[in-house]
This record gives structure tokens, sequence and C-alpha cells, in this order.
């Protein structure tokens, strides 16, 4: 279990600080933290993984996206004290045993991004969006990252980006039983 | 003879990106991941009022939250001359008020804390007493006589800041009274805020050693440092700016912002480094807009079609300083290039900018230093003549561009354009949309009383600014620079003046010294924004990185080829007359199978250089660029417009551009693709108004409508090549020309579509209320 | 953009839940989907001094039917509500609706409940609940009461729940033969409040004309709007395009807008009555078995 960087030792919840335990990319850590403290700041500030990231105040952007339990949720308008018991999966997690999950290499080839800003809750909302629909359409794709903004590309290569996923996820496994 | 193999990631090929692998494993190093050991925060009290007096700031409170630290006053900065800083167009720019606010969101003090919710707990307990002054919101009324007079600091007596012209004013005018047909269009076009999804922020570190060092969004590095060189007094060596990942620049990230000057003023003052990220509301409030610009505008033609002669006036709402990022010589920026494709024998502009109590800026949203604004006013003027003389309005194009063997080409308003085929992108891009078919259809629907529309925008651009002799920022002249320097074993690091904020520099500029090294793409690493280490430039923004560090790269690696010839000749013991740099080799001239390439020479260059020669490969260029470079392009949208409810939809639209020669076409079109993007939202949707207290109507995401994957229109992307005669590859640059070119392509549309209602203009963007209003006032149901 | 601190419980059970939020007298919140109120916190709009998390209180999220109506638990997720196979085939006002509810991912944490009585003029459930005739049972330290969508809207942000009290269930009454119904949202881009949504539920009688009809509007005033009297000319109507069109211009007297960004009063009125009668007329086009 991992212990984060500023996990006080002995530490007892007061009424407004709570001890949470929550798996994040497979690794059980144990908190405590303040209960406003919003997820996404647990996320980089607590537990060093920036690569989930602010871009607005008011929850429209998606910049913030993470996997709740396999559920996209916006981790700047939840409270990290709401994830206790939980499993969350950020960018960080897509890449396992050294491989790239075929939506980190769909964007790459299919040149997907451009600042990489949006790119880490843009592809985590393509990885729930193909987990439920594995051969979407295209409007289906636009539907489903619109929670999630972009001023680089124009969407035109993170449609194409997902559908390379898309093809590669549907791929039959090769080598024999 | 067998033809050359294409050097590995060479130009023209659309290699996938290098600086991809962070970014995707989110491992990506924007200003908010810098984390340093005893790291503050800073948040920032911002004034609810328009203008102000403030009669009373009390700390008191704010210095009892747990957690905070200091309160930072103008009063504090005052007493270190800092309260106020220049802007970049040598205007003044408050740092922290010490006794007026000028606009709502201004910044009026800093709190210092030891984690940001403490910060933003100190903020909301600062108590700040104001004291409303008149408002000015209106720039016509702002230069009334009687207006309230908001720069009293200056010593100024009225809100004129300054006027600028050019061109011809009486052949114009004379051109114009002798012209059959002159028609005539007010056009505003508002504030809009470029809204990158990274906002602004820094980190300010004073080490033990007293060198400055502050992480910072900027697309500028060496600028500010000789900017915070020259207001803080520090020595410039001492200060270093790392301008590390951004995400997302677009212009809103080459300005001074006070949260900087404070952050670092707090590094100073606490011993401790500071970190300051701006939130979305202060971004969209108080950092660098665009636009805001009203313009009246006559263009004049011959019965049968001929232009003759443009004439322009222009009043810039500016804000409550003049903080625009334009050269110098050049305060409506290239504003001049509005006579655009066509080859006016004459024409005159003239711009008036005003004060007001709105947050400064002017330049920030893609748009190569006003040209968007320029090309938006010509093309729709084009298209109304266009429809006014009942010429369809791509022949009418046709029949007025200039010709492509007039380049270079002198405009009437002083710019030398280089190269341009403006016939062959328009037949192009009316070829890819089926331009006749869809003028059939309209016809059909029209017939039935539905709205379709077309709209064409053939713009030409104007970048890679530029040329020392015009240009300069702050006395800064605009060269740009690459040092390289090739490893004994054929590797190479480059580092350059400009810095990228997506548009992919590190695979890019690769592929230009892959091409002019001969060495592949993937043994070429690139580096930028670290003022310690790349060589001196003015940063990347107006679409200047290829044409200028672009060329630098390119000029720099014939340096390091001519060193190389040397070498060769050496290994070959041939006289270096006898080698010549052919199939990205060095081969003795007739005999091809002799020859070296350039790793051979690198690693010759530290082990094996005749006597006399110094040792290792490399060389430096600063680049003046003898002229700007002329990108163009022809753009053409289909709309549908919803007649009971004025929503617009766009069909189609086709771009076709040309920026000479190709790099990567890859992220040429991702270009385009954002760029379009980026004309679109302006045109339907983006806007920034303010109401009679100078209140802001959209600071927020709720209210300033940035288009999600659902709403953007699927682009259809064509090129055609000419390239740019005095570039040393033949590019131009290409990252704002389909900001600048699609909204007059998009308004066309919609105004075309709008044609049984006879309206000339309406001001964009184009909310379905707007259309709504025109249709419904001839049509109530 | 950070909400100052508060005290935050996770009750298992409502009778826990009901009891701190009595305790807190108007000082706590409900905590469901959170995708309202947790913007408006760090925005420090709402400052709450706790926070009651309903979402581990077990048996509250649901989709089913029973002899009379259709029962949806209040923590069930918007998403949920998109996807149940049971309400696109019976009640597909609320596919529609769920469909344009702020954004997918909001949609994956916001509920129904949350939705319905969060108060906001600019929710969409409202309307919809209002044109089925929906009913709300709310539960509080003295039990369960019932409570009707057309008179739980007094103000906006004001509506007849107490601070001490729970949404725990909406039930709408099972559609009788030839019900049709339909939602409309005009937005600016996904993710916006409405320019202006219209709910309908229409009954299609066996002579093809219209045995009754009910229409919601939202975010045209202080709280989602019933149009009685557009509802009220639509029974026996034909359903003929003048009928529908009459109906728009009542729900548009009914509407009463305000000018913002999204355009001024007329513009908004006249969306109104457009799209009055585009969804009545989809309603009944559902009624009378299409799609």
């Amino acid at each position: 279990m991992a212990i984060d960087a500023e996990e006080v030792v002995g530490a007892t919840p007061s009424n407004t600080t709570r001890t949470i335990h929550v798996t994040v990319n497979g690794t059980p850590h144990r908190s405590t933290i303040q209960n406003r403290m919003l997820l996404v700041s647990y996320l980089r500030e607590r537990l060093r993984l920036t690569g989930t990231h602010i871009g607005c105040d008011t929850a429209h952007c998606g910049a913030c996206t993470v996997l709740v339990d396999g559920v996209p949720a916006k981790s700047c308008n939840l409270f990290a004290v709401q994830v206790d018991g939980k499993k969350v999966q950020t960018v960080e997690g897509l890449e396992t045993g050294g491989k790239l999950h075929p939506v980190q290499e769909g964007f790459h080839l299919e040149h997907g991004l451009q600042c990489g800003y949006c790119t880490p809750g843009m592809m985590m909302a393509s990885v729930a969006l193909l987990a439920a629909n594995p051969n979407p359409t295209e409007d289906e794709i636009r539907r489903g990252i619109s929670s999630n903004l972009c001023r680089c590309t124009g969407y035109i290569n993170i449609v194409k980006a997902i559908q390379y996923a898309s093809a590669k996820m549907r791929e039959p496994t090769k080598g024999g039983p | 003879m067998a033809k050359a193999e294409p050097i590995a990631g060479g130009i023209g090929q659309s290699i996938p990106r290098k600086e991809d692998a962070r970014f995707i494993r989110g491992k990506g190093n924007y200003v908010d991941d810098v984390d340093l050991p005893g790291m503050l925060f800073l948040d920032l009290v911002r004034s609810p009022y328009a203008h102000a007096k403030i009669t009373a700031l009390r700390k008191e409170k704010a210095l009892a939250v747990p957690g905070v630290l200091a309160v930072i006053t103008g009063a504090d900065l005052a007493a270190a001359k800092l309260a106020w800083m220049p802007t970049l167009m040598s205007d003044t720019q408050m740092v922290l008020p010490t006794d007026t606010v000028m606009f709502q969101g201004q910044e009026v003090a800093g709190v210092v804390a030891t984690d940001r919710y403490a910060a933003a707990d100190g903020v909301a307990a600062v108590e700040v007493d104001y004291e409303p002054l008149p408002v000015v919101v209106d720039p016509f009324k702002a230069l009334e006589p009687g207006a309230p007079v908001l720069r009293t600091d200056k010593g100024k007596k009225d809100n004129h800041i300054w006027h600028w012209e050019v061109g011809d004013r009486e052949a114009t005018e004379k051109a114009l009274k002798g012209s059959a047909v002159v028609i005539k269009e007010k056009l505003y076009i508002p504030r809009i805020h470029v809204s990158s999804i990274e906002t602004c922020g820094c980190v300010a570190q004073v080490d033990v050693m007293g060198k400055l060092t502050v992480w910072m969004t900027t697309q500028a590095p060496h600028a500010i440092r000789t900017v915070f060189a020259l207001v803080s007094g520090l020595p410039e060596n001492q200060i270093r700016i790392i301008s590390p990942d951004i995400g997302g620049g677009f212009g809103g990230k080459v300005p001074v912002y006070p949260g900087y000057v404070i952050a670092v003023v707090a590094a100073l003052t606490t011993g401790h480094p500071v970190k300051w990220i701006e939130d979305r509301t202060g971004n969209l409030t108080a950092d660098s807009f665009a636009r805001d610009y009203h313009i009246e505008a006559e263009m004049g033609a011959t019965k049968d079609g001929k232009l003759t002669a443009l004439r322009v006036k222009t009043l810039a709402d500016h804000g409550y300083t003049d903080a625009a990022a334009n050269p110098s010589k050049f305060p409506a920026g290239l504003f001049h290039i509005i006579t655009g494709s066509y080859p006016f024998a004459t024409a005159f502009v003239e711009v008036d900018a005003a004060y007001t109590n709105k947050p400064p800026g002017g330049i920030a949203y893609r748009c190569s230093f006003r040209v968007t604004e320029a090309v938006y006013t010509i093309e729709r003027l084009v298209e109304n003549m266009a429809h006014q003389l009942k010429i369809d309005p791509a022949e009418f194009r046709l029949k007025n561009f200039i010709p492509p063997e007039a380049f270079p080409f002198k405009s009437a308003l002083g710019w030398t354009y280089d190269s341009g085929n403006y016939a062959g992108a328009l037949k192009k891009a009316m070829e890819m949309i089926g331009y006749d078919a869809l003028r059939k259809e309209q016809a059909e629907k029209r017939a039935r009383g539905e709205l379709m529309g077309i709209g064409i925008s053939s713009f030409t651009e104007i970048v890679g600014a530029g040329p020392s002799k015009q240009f300069d920022i702050l006395g800064l002249k605009m060269f740009d620079s690459a040092e390289v320097r090739i490893h004994p074993t054929g590797k190479v690091i480059a580092r350059l003046g400009t810095k990228s904020q997506g548009q992919g520099h590190e695979t890019t500029y690769a592929q230009i010294l892959a091409e002019e090294l001969g060495l592949p793409a993937d043994a070429i690493s690139i580096e930028e924004g670290d003022t310690d280490t790349a060589p001196y430039g003015l940063g990347t923004y107006a679409s200047r990185s290829t044409p200028t560090s672009g060329a630098a790269a390119a000029m720099a690696a014939r340096k390091i080829r001519e060193k190389a010839a040397k070498i060769a000749a050496h290994l070959l013991e041939v006289s270096p007359d006898d080698i010549e740099w052919k199939d990205h080799k060095f081969q003795v001239k007739g005999v091809p199978d002799k020859s070296k390439t350039m790793a051979e020479v690198a690693f010759a260059a530290y082990t094996n250089f005749p006597q006399g020669m110094e040792g290792g490969l490399e060389a430096v260029d600063y680049y003046d660029p003898p002229n700007l470079t002329y990108p163009f392009g022809s753009y053409i949208c289909a709309v549908d417009v919803d007649k009971e409810t004025g929503q617009v939809k766009v069909r189609r639209f086709v771009a076709v551009d040309d920026c000479g020669v190709i790099i990567n076409p890859t992220i040429v079109d991702g270009q385009i693709h954002g760029g379009l993007t980026m004309g679109f939202a302006p045109s339907l949707m983006e806007e920034i108004q303010y109401d009679e207290q100078g209140n802001i109507k959209q600071n927020s995401f709720l209210e300033y409508l940035l288009p999600t994957a659902v709403e953007t229109p699927k682009w259809e992307t064509g090129k055609t090549t000419t390239p740019s005669p005095h570039h040393p590859f033949g590019a131009k640059g290409v990252g704002e020309s389909a900001t600048v070119g699609s909204p007059a392509a998009i308004v066309n549309a919609v105004l075309d579509a709008l044609q049984p209602y006879g309206v000339t203009n309406i001001d964009i963007p184009l909310s379905p209320h707007k259309v709504w209003k025109v249709i419904h006032a001839k049509d109530p149901h | 953009m950070y909400p100052p601190n508060f005290e935050y419980y996770a009750p298992k059970s409502l009778d826990e839940a009901i009891g701190l939020l009595d305790q807190h007298q108007g000082e706590a919140k409900v905590l469901a989907g959170g995708q309202s109120l947790i913007g408006m916190m760090k925005l420090r709009l709402a400052q709450p001094a706790a926070l009651v998390d309903i979402n581990g209180i077990p048996n509250l999220a649901y989709i089913r039917e029973d002899n009379d109506n259709l029962c949806i638990g209040a923590l069930t997720r918007t998403a949920e509500l998109g996807r149940s196979d049971l309400i696109r085939s019976r009640y597909p006002i609320f596919s529609d609706a769920a469909a344009e509810i702020a954004d997918p991912t909001v949609r994956n944490w916001g509920t129904v409940g949350g939705n319905a009585c969060h108060g906001d003029p600019g929710n969409d459930l409202p309307a919809c609940m209002i044109a089925l005739n929906a009913q709300y049972r709310v539960q509080g330290p003295k039990g369960v009461r019932p409570l009707l969508a057309r008179q739980f809207y007094q103000d906006s942000f004001v509506t007849a729940l107490q601070p001490n009290e729970v949404l725990i269930e909406i039930r709408v009454p099972r559609p009788v033969a030839g019900t049709g119904t339909a939602y409309s949202k005009m937005e600016r881009k996904v993710g916006d409040f409405a320019t202006a949504g219209v709910a309908v539920q229409v009954v299609v009688g066996k002579s093809g004309s219209l045995d009754g009809a009910a229409i919601g509007l939202t975010n045209v005033g202080p709280t989602a709007i019933f149009a009685s009297a557009a509802s009220e000319f639509l029974r026996g109507k034909a359903g003929t395009a003048s009928d529908l069109a009459k109906a728009g211009e009542l729900a548009a007297d009914a509407a009463q807008p305000i000018a913002d960004n999204r355009g001024p009063v007329d513009f908004k009125k006249d969306m109104v009555r457009v799209w009055t009668r585009r969804t009545v007329a989809r309603a009944i086009a559902r009624a009378k078995g299409g799609k």
C-alpha cells in the first residue's frame, strides 16, 4: 500500500478532514485529507499524478476527466472523499507492462493531439466510450467526446484516433490457443 | 539512374510527432506540474468594479487565515517602484493598483499561502472598499468631449491613444468618387478570448546565488527575460525564463501579466518559490483579449466589376492601456494587408485607438497581428460587391485577383507579396466542394423558400515577422535563431529561439534539419524555451516560426555543410572544390560512389579533421528575414439556416491552403483543422460583451462558448504549393491562416442564405437570435 | 475555484441522513451527484457547513414499473435513465431529455432526483415531470410525503423540499393507450442550459384526435412552467397544423423568459412557439406508432 507524500503519521480525521482509501491505477492509497479537497487536487498534488489537468472552474472543459470504477468523471467536480473505497484510473494507468493502450497509439499515429493539455482527459473519455460502444459511428464518437473541449485540433484527428483504437481493439488477438 | 532515397523524416513526410511520447502518457511538463520544495501559492483578489477608487484595503482578516503568509498590495509594490510596468507597446500597465481600478476583474492584491486552498480562503478574506467611478465602455463615447478621462496618471486630457494611417488619402478619395459603384459597410468584430485549455501561470524561484528562475507560460521567453531585466534591475544573466510544455498559446501567452510579476516579487520577498496559476475566471476577465475593432469600409468598382479603391476607418477599443503585442512600428499590426488578394491601385487606411474600462490586449487569438480583422473586412466587402453587381462571387474574385505573373507584388499600402496563385487555390476549392452543383441546389431551394447559402473567402496572409528594418518589439529586432550541434556519433541537438505551444516543433524542425543535414529526423533533438541555453529569439506567434527559425535552422545547417564539405574532401583526399552535396551526401563531382555521409563527417569532425581547422561541427544562425511571407488560400462554405429558429448549420467547408513548401503534411492539416475551428467559433458563438457598468457577460465557459466535437464541422482540406522565393526552402508558415481566412467564408455564406431579406451585414457572432431577427423582421410568422 | 471547508457525512441509511440534515437546521446540503452543487461551492456561491453524501444509501437507484406507476429512485444516474430500454420504449420523453442534460460525463454522476429537485430553472427534467404529472416522494423526520411536480417549484432555487428532507422517488403514472411523449431542447452547444426546452405528453384517442395534452417549458421563467392554456387548448382537437400552431402561440404566451446571452425576450418566446409546435408534432407521431 502506498502512503502518499503528505500523510501525517498518526493523523486523526477531524470533522473537516477524513481518511480515505482509494485505489489509483491499481495501487491502493490511504490518505488523510480535507473534506473540500477536489479529486483532481488529490491526484495531482498528493499523489503527484500530474497527467490529469485543470482547464476551467465550471466543469465544462473535461481536461480533468478520469475513470471512477470505470465510469468517466470530471475530477474537478468531485471531492476526493467521495471516491473512498473506489477504483480510480488516470492517464498514467493506460499503459500496461510497457505497452501503450490502443487509444494512446491512435492519438499518436493519427495526430490526435497538439499541445497535449486536453489529451489525457480526452483519452480517458475515449477509453470509456469504446468500452460502452466498441464500434461507434463518427457521430457517436463526436457525441461521446462532447464533454471534452480541445482548442488545438478541431477534433478531426481525435475522431480518427478513436476510430483507429476501435479497429485495433476489435482485431482478433493473434496467437493460437 | 536510381531515384535518390528520401532522408528518413525529411521535408514533406508525415512522420508521427516525436513529442507525443510524453503527452500520451500524461508526462508532459506544464507549469502547474512544476513542484519545488517549500513552494508557496499565489492567488489574486480581483475588482468587482470596472472603474473605481480603492478607498481602503484591509489585510488583517486574510493574514489570520491558516496558511496565509502574505498579502501584497499596490502600495507594497509602489515602494519598490513596481506598481506599474511597461507594456509591449510602450504604454504603462498596473501590476497592482495604488488607488484606482480600471476594469472588472483587475488584479487588486496578491495572497501568498502554503497551499492553493488556503490562498483561496485568503482571497475571500481580503477586504476592499471601493468608490465606483463613471464607467467608459463605448469607445465612441470615450472619444466624445466630456467623457471621463481614464489615464489621468499619464496626464492625458482625453481617451485617445494614437492615430495611425497608411496609403494615399487624396488618391483614394478621388478614385472612390470616380467609381461607378461604391459600397460601404460598418463591421464590428467583437472581443473574443483565446481560451487555451491551459490558463496562464508561473513558478518563480530565487536560488541561493540570487538567480531568478521563472517557469512561465510564455510564447516569447527571451523577450520576457529582457523585459524583466529592464524593469527589475536584476542582471539579465541572473534571470532564467523556462517555457516548458505550454497547453496552447495562440497569442494569449505573449503578454506579461501582473500575476507573473507579483509571483516574482513574492518569491523575492519570501525567499520561497511561488506558484501562480490563473483560474479560468481570471483568464477570461483579465487576460489578453483579441479583436474589438469597429470598422467602416468603402470599396469602389467599375461597372463591369473591376475593383478600384478601398478606404477603411477603424476605431480600436484597447481597454485601459495599450498592451497589444504588436511590432512597435505598427500599432494596428499588419492590418494594412487589407487590400488582400486584389491589386487595388489606391487605398487608404486609418486607425484610431481609444481607452475604455476593459482589460488590455488586442492581439491574442491566432490573428497574425490584426490580419484576421483585415481579411474579414476585405473578403466581406468583396463578396458584398459581387452580390451588388450581380456577379457570381467566385467569378468576381477570379476576375480581380492579383495574377501569378505580378509577383513579387507591391500593394498600394506598401507590402511586397512574395508569391501567390490565387486563382489556382480558388479553382481547386470550387472543384472540391462541387461549386456549380451547390449553386444549382441553392437556386432550387431558394425557389422553395429554403435558406441555403454559399460563401467564399480568398485570403492573403502575412506572416514571418520580420525584417529588422521594419520589425521590432520594444526595440528588440524580430530575427530568430537556430543553434545546431552535431555530436561525434552523428546525433544532433538543435536549439531555437521560438517556442512551440503544440505546433509540433520538436518534429518539424527535426525534419528541416534532416533534409538539410542528411541525417534521419530521429537522430535530431530539438530544444526550445530555456533562455539559459536557447539562442535569442522573439518566440512563436503570428505564424513566424517556420519563416524565421525554420529558415535559421536551414541556414545553420548550410553553414555546417560548408565546413563538413571540407572535412569530406579531406577524408576523400580531393579538393573541396570537387565536392558537391547531392542525394544527402558529400559526393565527388562526377564520381558518385566516392562519397561520405554527414554521419561519417561528424565523427571525423572530432577525430580526423584537416590541420588548421577547428574541431567540432556546429553553427548558429540569427536569421533576419528579407521579407515577410504571404500564405494564401480559398475557403468555401455551404450553410443551411433554419428559417424559424435562426440556427445555422455548416453543411460543408472546404479549405484550400497554400503555405509554400510543406514540412509535415499531417501537422499542417492539424493546424488547419484547429485554425478553422477558431474561425468558426467566433463567427457563430464566441463573444465577450460588457454591460453599461462594465460588467463582463461571459466570465466562464457556461457563457463563453467553445464548440465541442458535436458543433464543430467536418473540415475538408486541400493544398496548392507556391513556394516562397526568398525563404531558404520555400516555406511560408501556416499556423493562423485558417483562423484568419474562415470567418468571412462562414459569414458570407449565412448572408447569402439570407439573400431574400436583403441584408448586407450582421455582426458576428451570428447567434440564432441575430439571424432570427433579420428573418422575423421581414417574415413574422 | 476552491471551496471553503465543510463537515462531511456519508450515512448508510436514509434515517441517518435525515437525522443529520435535521440536526444541522438548514446548514447542511444533500450531496447526490453534486454536479450542480459542487460547482456552486467552488465559486463560493453556496457555502454549506456540512454535506450529507447519500450515495452510499442502498435501494435509492432503480427504474421499474408497478401496476400504476413508473417508479424512478432519486439516486438513479441521468446516464442510466438515458440507457434504459424501458424508458425508451414507454417514456421516450426521458430518453430525449437525458441525451441533452449537461454533457455525457456529467450525466454519469448527476442524478434524476437532483435534476428534478435542485430548482434551477435551467434543469431539464422538471418540465418533463410537469408534463407527465409526476409525483415526488419526499422523506423527512416525520416520514414520507407525496408532492406533485406541478406544485413543487416556487421560484428559482426555491422548491417545496424542506432542508431536512430527501427526495427518494419519482412516480409517473403509467401511460394509457395512445400516449406519446417527447422533449426538445434548443441549446447553443452541448452542455448549455436550454434557450427554450419543451416537454410534451399527448394522448391520441381512438378517433385520432387528442384526448389530452400537457406541455412543460424549460428555462423560460423563474421555474419550469406548466403551459396550461396551451395544454387545455389541444384537448379534443384533431391535431392539425393549425392546432399545433395555436398551441405554440399559447405556450409562448405562458412563457416569461428573461433576456440573456441566449437572446432577447421576443426571440425566446418565439422559440417556445416554434419548439412547442415541433415537439407536440413529435409526441403525436410517437403516439401513432412512429419513433
